[in-house]
């Protein structure tokens, strides 16, 4: 008798929990418009546990990679103090360059377009689900940071914001399966819609049948989503394969190692043109 | 007790499978130690633990990796009940039979994940099979070697054998 009550207990609350649960999914697949409370909370919640858990893994790496992980130092500061050398050189003839550059852009008015404001960030922890590839960074709503803002690091695009809570964001990696951004073929000039894959690559779909794109063609954001401003690297062409029919599969190797990423950028207030010169960098 | 239990395993867990995950990179971790930590605790506490511990992994999963809230919670749910209710049913104690409750377990868990994101038009999932399978080994690796280091715990033999005198007194009861 007392087995079987709580048997049906068992069940009620299973049934229960799982209409709880199809109801939760039902309000937010038909209306899916700010971040819901549950959502926010359990973010800043638990990005606070992340970020000290992080505060102490990196604690014990930095133990690791300066007392324990010192081999061959002098011969690397040697190497390291030839490069920097080599670098001084470089710079001073960049210098030059950006000078000449400077001019020309002042002369051509470009400065009007230089309109993005970017704020850095550090990435305090990664993906707590293998379904999905996302990045927690210590930047929120009380930042500015808000969601669908474009995630950029130096070498090209990270990816958006999908979730702001006050004082940490997820960021949504352009590799994920869920992920898209209008892009264009730099070399051809040629528009398409390039789609995470969920394997570390992406696919650029839906470009004109004639295009003629190579493996190494640059392949950039066009700007027309909503989210990622014109002219930011998404990556290279990997490699053309055969799609079903006639259709091609164009696969892009991202500009970012989403791997050595640590800290990024975000853009607020995205608009068409390359970034302003004194973005805020992190700390 | 037991409810804190499972909410601290459920806490390390998202834990260590974000460190895990920043530190392999790209987010292509093939283990989930959420997973791992709800099939565990509901073999280690039961159905009702299982299914609870789901509802909350699966949530905090969904809401901290921006996706529709409900689908992990969902799909972690079902896992923990019955991987609960098969933990009441059978003994299930030895390596074999554990890896097999863990690869199963993933694979329901990627089926009702998977299904539940394709019917509602959220994510692609090309080539979901190799990586299900995969991760349904590694989580079968990783969960053997959790209960491995449990059952090496002191007194957790002793615990074992007076849970299932319990049970069966229960049954007979």
């Amino acid at each position: 008798m007392v087995l079987s009550d709580t048997r049906h207990r068992t069940r009620h609350l299973f049934v229960a929990v799982m209409v709880g649960h199809i109801l939760l999914i039902s309000t937010q697949v038909n209306s899916r418009s700010g971040v819901p409370l549950l959502q926010a909370v359990l973010v800043t919640g638990l990005a606070e546990t992340q970020r000290a858990a992080w505060a102490v893994v990196g604690g014990v790496r930095s133990v690791w990679d300066n007392y324990v992980a010192l081999r061959q130092v002098h011969a690397d500061n040697q190497r390291l103090q030839r490069e920097l050398d080599a670098v001084r050189v470089q710079l001073q003839r960049e210098r030059a360059a950006a000078g000449t550059s400077d001019q020309f852009r002042q002369l051509l008015d470009l400065r009007a377009r230089l309109s993005w404001k970017t704020t850095g960030a550090e990435v305090i922890a990664g993906s707590v689900t293998p379904q999905f590839q996302s990045i927690m960074i210590d930047k929120g709503a009380d930042d500015g940071v808000r969601r669908d803002m474009a995630v950029i690091a130096p070498a090209g695009v990270v990816g958006r914001v999908v979730v702001a809570s006050r004082r940490a964001s997820s960021v949504q990696l352009i590799v994920d399966r869920a992920a898209s951004a209008s892009a264009l073929v730099e070399r051809l000039r040629v528009q398409g819609i390039v789609l995470g894959h969920g394997d570390g690559t992406l696919r650029l779909e839906y470009l004109p049948v004639i295009a003629n794109v190579q493996a190494g063609d640059l392949v950039v954001t066009a700007g027309l989503d909503g989210v990622y401003p014109k002219g930011l690297v998404l990556g290279h062409v990997d490699r053309i394969e055969r799609g079903s029919g006639s259709s091609r599969v164009v696969i892009i190797k991202p500009a970012i190692a989403f791997g050595n990423l640590e800290s990024v950028l975000i853009v607020l207030n995205a608009a068409s043109g390359p970034p302003q010169a004194e973005d805020q960098v992190p700390k | 007790m037991t409810a804190l239990r499972v909410v601290a395993a459920i806490v390390v867990a998202l834990i260590l499978q974000s460190v895990v995950a920043r530190l392999v990179g790209n987010g292509q971790v093939p283990v989930d130690l959420v997973l791992v930590s709800v099939v565990s605790t509901a073999l280690l506490y039961g159905r009702v633990a299982g299914l609870l511990g789901g509802s909350l992994a699966g949530l905090a999963q969904d809401a901290l990796s921006g996706g529709v809230l409900g689908i992990g919670g969902l799909a972690n749910s079902v896992v923990g009940f019955f991987t609960g209710m098969i933990g009441t049913q059978f003994i299930v104690t030895q390596a074999v039979p554990r890896f097999l409750l863990y690869t199963g377990a993933t694979a329901v868990h990627a089926g009702i994940y998977i299904g539940l994101s394709v019917l509602l038009g959220l994510r692609r999932f090309d080539r979901a099979f190799v990586e299900v399978t995969i991760q349904a080994l590694a989580n079968g690796v990783v969960g053997v070697l959790v209960f491995e280091i449990i059952d090496a715990l002191p007194g957790t033999r002793q615990r074992w054998r007076a849970r299932r005198e319990r049970r069966r007194k229960i049954r007979f009861h």
